[in-house]
């Protein structure tokens, strides 16, 4: 081998190349747990089919001491696991790197590089001598590849039984089993090959509190916290895990001790429409409703966003974007939905959104944009993606403050009509934008009244009348101001030393972008950075543009589409917001946004843009 | 003009019901339909139904789509909250206000197109999925407010007022109720207010899906001659089966039938439907016979009325998902939220 092994410790990335439906993912998340036992934080993703069984899917796990938990990019070590894409995972290491393979079938020398260890374990062999039953076999061999990887990597035996433990109390025999399968597994390794190799796993103390969970189950979990008891929904890859987390959070926490019964109400609507129509209809009547969904639900749903905006009915919707439109890019990340949500329907719409940029946003967001709902009487969507939404990441752990009351919003009681206070269900009488609104149900006389879309004075009674119209506009408009500071403030972030040049990125390009940040300023190159939470943008986003030469607007989708919405929300000339996308259906990573960024910044010096040039800290 | 109130003036010895109500207090905003139109007499019917049955107006929700008739809620139960919301979308509307609250009463308000056409696929899931609630249709077979095209339940051959002959099958909602699990379904004539009036005050009390389907003509696009819902082709094919009494579990049992000619549904609120057989030997409680009759007679060319079919031993939706008895939008912070210590302990699993 004339290319040097790679040699580095807590710092690495290995792919496991499996075959869809073989239970893999069990073992392979065993794996990267035990990693973070051992005090060392790791990036765990999933690349998947739009399948059941049978074909390949890959789970990569990034280890990183530093934190970083973006997508890295390369393959330092690669668990081929499934024949079908052998040629295209060995072409895949980096050079240097490590394959892993089941040599129970020998293969020709042309199979391999000479640039790469190669580390070969008779797994299937092991399995059918230690285990009659098939499915055995097959589980079990997927468990025995991860004990050899811990003796391979250095790792403590200790961390992975302990989960198994954990993952198993009470079932003593499944413990047994498995801890059986990782010993052989360990043992073989430590005997046959030369363990450690160049990659190693070193105790350390760099995760702290933080838990480890998926976005979409956080969502779920933001719900049941924030308050909703209706939920309408239709499956649809990648959000269905969120209404699936929903429910069992709900049978643990708002089961009824007393006589089992639900304090919730979840329906499988028979399409996006009907799901969104429930929530509504649930809105309306004063409970707080969700749904789950993702872009081709969105598009399915224009038409009631439309009436639910001009109607003002507080809904949530949670939509985990994804690769669209059909089978397939559905299973891969893209943040390309914003447009579709910012502006969707009929009419002059806009809507509320929130980027949650990880699992505990995710959590935290869901649960506020109920409260943001029913104080705005505006459908509110939640931004994930396939990334945050179906991948577990390490997070901060997730807290709430007991003292927190839902903010129910502006609702007229039946005291308040009793006491023949003036109702005007479109009236501004705060000056806010918000009117009042009343439940059905409030108060046997006062406070009924027809709920319609525009055609409708203050009072709701219908009226054709242009100055109605422009009335109930303009009064919209103060609302969706209103909301601006309503939503998650932007969060800044400067750079070590003075520089003119700023960086715009929402949602899960977050962790991609701080190590970014950190690989750029390592080649001198600094950039102020600014992370959008909400829409509509506070005032502040517009005055971090203001105060910067050029600003880089990352994001994973092809159009631009947050680029797009700032220069249409703020009149921005388009010349100083530069492109950065990321729209293959992976997951945005630091060297692709450092590269980017750098080769921009030095095309600039030849084609400066904006007057007057300063000079760029470069 | 909607706009314009009704006149507050009340004769002093108008009747009052139990609660002290007029039917003024039941009625709505001004119509703003064509004169003579059906809907407004279904209107009335319901404005009837619910100030015999001493409803508390502000415990109603009615709901609609679009359309003619979807507009109709306007025009009654004007202390009842109403939403006009999106057309042949009304059945989902309805199914999440009614999970949000289930101790209201919900009445959704739909027309032939909102429902047959637009909305057959949430029509369906609605009855399958048992949402209580009393579901009206106003069947014209023509889209009023887009000016007289065909809708889905228009007869074939029937001819459009243009002259045009409807080629198409048509859909008979009634038909489908009753084999998606409608537990109370009815058809009526809105020219036929006795008819009418008991069969709404019936799904009013029944407490599961109830389903009426009012064929009501529309004087302006499909009340001529050719015409398969006008008033005098209605009229003259009406084939009632029954005729209903809704008797309240409190009041005292007046009426009195001949022997053999009724039939008694307790309902699961305890009220009772009295059912007087009038023409033939019908079974409401047979789901399957139902259908075959209403087929058989159809294509006779007789419109089948009456109370065509009624099982009040039916779950309904919140039964089925096993909600709390009070009302979900008025449960507490302390009934939806866990609470930090939880939190805390979910937290110590995910690590």
């Amino acid at each position: 081998m004339t290319t040097p092994a790679i040699q580095h410790c807590n710092d690495f990335v290995i792919k496991f190349a499996n075959v869809n439906g073989s239970g893999s993912a069990s073992a392979n998340e065993l794996f990267a747990r035990a990693i973070i036992r051992m005090g060392v934080p790791v990036a765990p993703r999933n690349i998947f089919p739009s399948n059941i069984q049978g074909l390949p899917t890959w789970y990569e796990v990034r280890v990183s001491e530093a934190g970083w938990l973006g997508a890295r990019g390369g393959c330092d070590m690669m668990v081929a696991m499934n024949p079908q894409t052998w040629d295209r995972d060995v072409a895949a290491i980096d050079p240097g790197g490590y394959l892993f393979y089941d040599s129970t079938k020998p293969l020709p020398p042309s199979k391999f590089r000479d640039d790469i260890t190669v580390l070969g374990i008779p797994l299937t062999a092991m399995c059918n001598a230690e285990y009659e039953d098939a499915r055995q076999r097959q589980l079990f061999k997927n468990i025995m590849y991860v004990g050899a990887l811990m003796a391979l990597l250095d790792m403590e035996f200790a961390a992975a039984e302990q989960l198994l433990v954990d993952r198993y109390r009470g079932k003593d025999q499944l413990i047994k089993a498995n801890v059986n399968a990782l010993r052989l597994g360990y043992d073989y390794a430590k005997q046959h090959l030369p363990c450690p190799i160049g990659l190693t796993v070193k105790r350390a103390d760099a995760v702290g509190d933080r838990i480890m969970i998926d976005g979409n189950s956080a969502c779920g979990l933001g719900a049941v916290f924030g308050g909703a008891t209706v939920a309408g929904w239709y499956p649809i890859t990648p959000s269905t895990s969120v209404i699936e987390a929903f429910s069992s959070y709900c049978r643990k926490f708002r089961t009824d001790p007393d006589n089992g019964r639900a304090r919730y109400a979840i329906v499988q609507a028979e399409d996006e429409l009907a799901s969104i129509g429930m929530v509504i209809g649930a809105g309306w009547n004063g409970a707080r409703a969700f749904t789950a969904t993702s872009g081709p639900g969105i598009s399915l749903m224009q038409e009631f966003f439309g009436l639910a905006y001009f109607a003002e009915i507080p809904a949530v919707i949670v939509d985990v974007q994804r690769g669209s439109p059909s089978t397939g890019m559905p299973t891969r990340t893209q943040q390309s939905d914003l447009l579709s949500c910012a502006y969707a329907s009929h009419g002059d719409t806009r809507h509320v959104l929130l980027f949650p940029q990880d699992a505990y946003e995710c959590f935290s967001l869901t649960a506020q944009a109920f409260d943001l709902a029913e104080r705005l009487q505006t459908p509110v969507f939640v931004l994930s993606d396939l990334d945050i939404g179906m991948n577990e990441q390490l997070c901060a752990p997730f807290d709430w403050d007991d003292s927190r009351r839902y903010d129910r919003g502006k609702l007229m009681s039946y005291d308040e009509l009793e006491a023949g206070k003036d109702f005007g269900r479109y009236l501004d009488v705060d000056g806010d934008g918000i009117p009042y609104r009343t439940i059905p149900g409030t108060h046997p006389t006062k406070g009924a009244y027809f709920t319609r879309g525009t055609t409708r004075n203050p009072y709701a009674k219908y009226s054709e009348t242009g100055a109605d119209y422009v009335y109930n506009m303009e009064r919209l408009r103060r609302k969706f101001n209103t909301a601006k500071d309503l939503v998650p403030a932007p969060i800044l972030k400067k750079a070590e030393q003075p520089t003119h040049v700023g960086v715009i990125y929402y949602g899960s390009t977050a962790p991609a972008m701080a190590e970014a940040g950190a690989l750029l300023a390592a080649d001198g190159i600094h950039v102020d950075t600014l992370r959008v939470r909400g829409f509509p943008f506070s005032d502040t986003v517009m005055q971090f543009i203001a105060e910067r030469d050029a600003v880089f607007v990352v994001e994973q989708n092809e159009s631009a589409q947050l680029r797009s919405l700032l220069i249409n929300e703020g009149e921005i000339d388009p010349k100083k917001l530069v492109r950065v996308l990321h729209y293959d259906g992976s997951p945005i990573t630091a060297r692709f946004i450092a590269g980017k960024i750098a080769d921009a910044l030095s095309d600039r010096k030849v084609s400066p843009i904006g007057q007057p040039q300063r000079k760029v800290a470069s | 003009m909607t706009y314009l109130a009704k006149p507050k003036l009340l004769a002093a010895d108008a009747p009052r019901n139990a609660l002290g109500y007029t039917r003024r207090d039941y009625e709505g905003a001004i119509s703003t339909l064509c004169a003579g139109c059906g809907h407004d007499s279904i209107s009335a019917s319901v404005v009837q139904a619910c100030f015999d049955l001493d409803i508390e107006p502000h415990k109603v929700a009615k709901l609609s789509g679009i359309g003619c008739s979807s507009k109709t809620p306007d025009y009654f139960l004007g202390n009842s909250h109403g939403f006009n919301s999106v057309h042949g979308r009304m059945p989902s509307v309805l199914t999440g206000a009614a999970l949000a609250n289930r101790n209201l009463l919900y009445l959704g308000v739909s027309g032939d197109g909102d429902s047959a056409s637009i909305g057959i696929g949430q029509f369906a899931h609605a009855m399958r999925r048992g949402v209580n609630m009393t579901y009206i249709v106003e069947n014209n077979g023509v889209y009023g407010l887009t000016k007289g095209q065909f809708s889905a339940t228009a007869d074939k051959g029937s001819k459009s007022k243009k002259g045009v002959v409807n080629r198409d099958n048509p859909i008979d909602l009634a038909t489908l109720a009753l084999q998606l699990g409608a537990t109370y379904v009815a058809r009526s004539f809105s020219g036929d207010k006795e008819q009418l009036v008991p069969l709404i005050k019936g799904a009013l009390r029944h407490g599961g899906p109830a389903f009426i389907d009012v064929i009501s003509p529309c004087v302006t696009f499909n009340n001529h001659a050719g015409s398969t819902k006008s008033y005098d082709y209605v009229r003259e094919h009406n084939a009632a089966v029954n005729r209903v009494d809704v008797i309240l579990p409190k009041a005292q049992i007046e009426a009195s039938y001949p022997p053999g000619s009724l039939r008694r549904v307790v309902q699961h609120d305890g009220s009772i439907l009295h059912l007087r057989k009038v023409s033939v030997d019908y079974d409401p409680a047979d789901r399957i016979g139902a259908m075959n009759y209403l087929q058989e007679r159809q294509a006779l060319g007789e419109i089948v009325t009456g109370l065509l079919y009624v099982d009040s031993s039916g779950q309904d939706m919140h039964a089925n998902l096993n909600t709390v008895e009070k009302a979900l939008n008025q449960l507490g912070d302390a009934y939806l939220c866990p609470g930090s210590k939880a939190l805390e302990a979910l937290n110590a699993t995910l690590r």
